[in-house]
């Protein structure tokens, strides 16, 4: 018995081991947002290679970066509600609705900072009945949020009685020009999401809440026993997936200087696309913000690059498909599922 | 007396009218290791069980540092440093071993923003402590990756982080190889050297005998042995009692069925 009496004496070495070297300990960190991006380059390479005169002028990148900014306000948020086990089909009605508010507050000829604070207070109230059904009805959130989404887009339709709101003085405030016009050819939008995703990825990987959203996103039984209110949770992350959309309905309320009443229905699919295409798992506890942003550029891009490549329109969807099977396929490999 | 840290005197627990334990008295003194051995139903997870406030005893006292408690509970048990360490579904794999020592009470400045730099120190400490270093994993490393006796690590790392004085590792070293059982009773022994207190439950006589100060046999729900380990020179002299108490029980059944026919 005397073989296992005692492991020996392990030394510590620090900072020798492998997880320690900091460009290694980065890029198993970020393995899933550093193959999303390989997966994008590779991309633009190959639609500049196809057709370099369209893919070196400037106004290609204008467009998609006028229309990214609103998907990216989705996508950061979506990726905590799939890390901590969830998935949301809600939030484009959602962005609808917080975006009706917004267009309300403005037609009534209040600034659009109000309308702004208006719709945001909508998202977050509208998130928080949807965790609150999802996670105390103790329902499958991908039915549950289905449902929510028929039904608040349907609400939408009956209020507005199907007609849209064009906001004509937008233009001249002092929100637009702060918000969403253009300083020396970037639309400013792409700059205040680019700060929405940075200020999710620290609040994913470097605040309690993120953490909090992990550990219930991988083991709940677990999270639970160390004293972690897991359905608080859980309702936090619908909550801060309204916050996102609202934003998300802003921004294209003021893009456009137009409500639509089926503003947010377009996005469901590319932004669910973006988060899993980024590197996000589907089975919950691991996430990349940064990941998902790429991936939100990835997917819009296939759509203008696949034209501007020369390829007739039909071969959008198709191509769409390919990449997002492509990226699972390559992210599969790439990362394991611990158990 | 002053070191004695759990009393538990003549505790029953009846379900209807089947006794799981019919009065037990359980002691864990001060930077010991408590083998506490028995078959599958000998009444060792009852007692463990009351022991961390899961399930309330039908009778009997509980005294914590020689003081009776009254309406004792799983809070109570946590506040009293006792921390139990169940098999599995302990930890969160996917994660950091940092992110598992401070899951529920993460190190966070205001506005509830993360130490990671003073986590990921305290989490070598802790780590230090219990001996749980190597060259091929850091406080960063994902929990997925490390065998099963290097999670049992994490486990216990998290349960001092919790100041507990007393850990109760339940069925530590059950699923693991030989080499694997070494590293988790190399942990033990820094947890006692530290002056913390360990009950070591287990049903494999050899795995409990190089561990524990003392061995508690329970059979149907009472105490059939204690002893110091100086008092048993061999493990083979457990094993022949726990062996005589199997064969009781196998003649007592065999004569129920006898009667039955």
């Amino acid at each position: 018995m005397t073989g296992i009496s005692d492991a020996g004496e392990h030394t510590i070495a620090a900072g020798s081991h492998p997880a320690e070297r900091p460009l290694r300990r980065f890029i198993l960190d970020n393995r899933a947002s550093l193959g999303s991006l390989a997966v994008f380059l590779l991309m633009m390479t190959i639609f500049l290679i196809a057709n370099p005169r369209v893919f070196l002028t400037w106004n290609l990148y204008t467009s998609v970066l006028t229309t990214l900014p609103v998907a990216l306000f989705m996508v950061a948020p979506l990726v905590f509600i799939v890390a901590a086990g969830e998935i949301d089909l809600s939030f484009p009605a959602t962005m609808g609705f917080a975006g009706l508010a917004f267009a309300y507050v403005v037609q009534a000829g209040f600034d659009p900072f109000l309308g702004a604070l208006a719709a945001a207070l909508t998202g977050v109230v509208l998130g928080l009945l949807v965790g609150l059904l999802v996670v105390y009805g103790n329902l499958s959130s991908l039915v549950a949020t289905l449902g929510m989404n028929f039904m608040l887009r349907g609400l939408i339709l009956i209020i507005t009685q199907s007609k849209s709101i064009a906001l004509v003085t937008l233009g001249d405030s002092l929100a637009y020009r702060l918000l969403s016009s253009t300083v020396a050819g970037i639309p400013i939008q792409i700059v205040w999401a680019l700060a929405f995703v940075i200020f999710a990825a620290f609040l994913f990987n470097r605040h309690r809440f993120g953490a909090q959203v992990h550990v219930v996103g991988d083991n709940p039984d677990s999270a639970n026993e160390m004293g972690i209110d897991v359905r608080r949770v859980r309702v936090k992350v619908f909550a801060f997936m309204g916050f996102g959309a609202a934003l998300a309905g802003v921004f294209s309320t003021m893009i456009n200087f137009t409500w639509w009443p089926t503003s947010g229905d377009g996005y469901l699919l590319p932004v669910l696309a973006s988060v899993f295409v980024g590197g996000t798992p589907t089975w919950g506890g691991i996430g990349t913000i940064f990941g998902g942003a790429i991936g939100a550029l990835t997917v819009s891009f296939i759509q203008t690059g696949i034209v501007g490549a020369g390829l007739s329109g039909f071969y959008v969807q198709f191509f769409n498909g390919l990449i997002i099977i492509l990226s699972l396929l390559g992210h599969r490999w790439n990362q394991v599922r611990y158990r | 007396m002053a070191a004695r840290i759990v009393e538990l005197r003549n505790i029953t627990k009846s379900y209807g009218n089947v006794y799981a334990l019919g009065g037990v008295t359980f002691n864990v003194e001060k930077g010991e290791v408590v083998g506490l051995l028995g078959d599958n139903g000998a009444g060792k997870s009852t007692l463990i069980k009351i022991l961390s406030g899961v399930v309330r005893p039908t009778s009997g006292e509980i005294l914590i540092r020689g003081e009776p408690v009254a309406n004792w509970n799983a809070a109570r048990s946590r506040e009293a440093g006792i921390e139990t360490v169940f098999q599995d579904r302990a930890l969160a794999v996917q994660q950091s071993i940092v992110r598992n020592i401070f899951m529920g009470r993460e190190i966070r400045s205001r506005f509830g923003w993360l130490k990671v730099k003073e986590e990921t120190r305290e989490a070598h400490r802790l780590m230090r402590e219990i001996g749980f270093t190597s060259k091929v994993f850091s406080p960063h490393s994902i929990v997925g990756q490390l065998s099963g006796g290097e999670r049992q690590g994490v486990a216990i790392a998290r349960a001092i982080y919790k100041e507990a004085d007393v850990i109760v590792l339940d069925e530590p070293t059950t699923a693991l190889s030989l080499t694997e059982t070494a590293k988790v009773f190399h942990f033990i022994r820094q947890v006692r050297a530290s002056g913390r207190s360990i009950v070591f439950i287990g049903h494999n006589i050899h795995h409990v005998f190089d561990i524990a100060d003392r061995f508690v046999v329970m059979d149907r729900g009472k105490v059939a042995l204690e002893k110091a380990r100086s008092e048993v020179p061999r493990a083979e002299d457990l094993i022949e009692f726990m062996e005589g108490i199997a064969r009781l029980k196998h003649a007592g059944s065999l004569s129920d069925t006898g009667a039955a026919a």
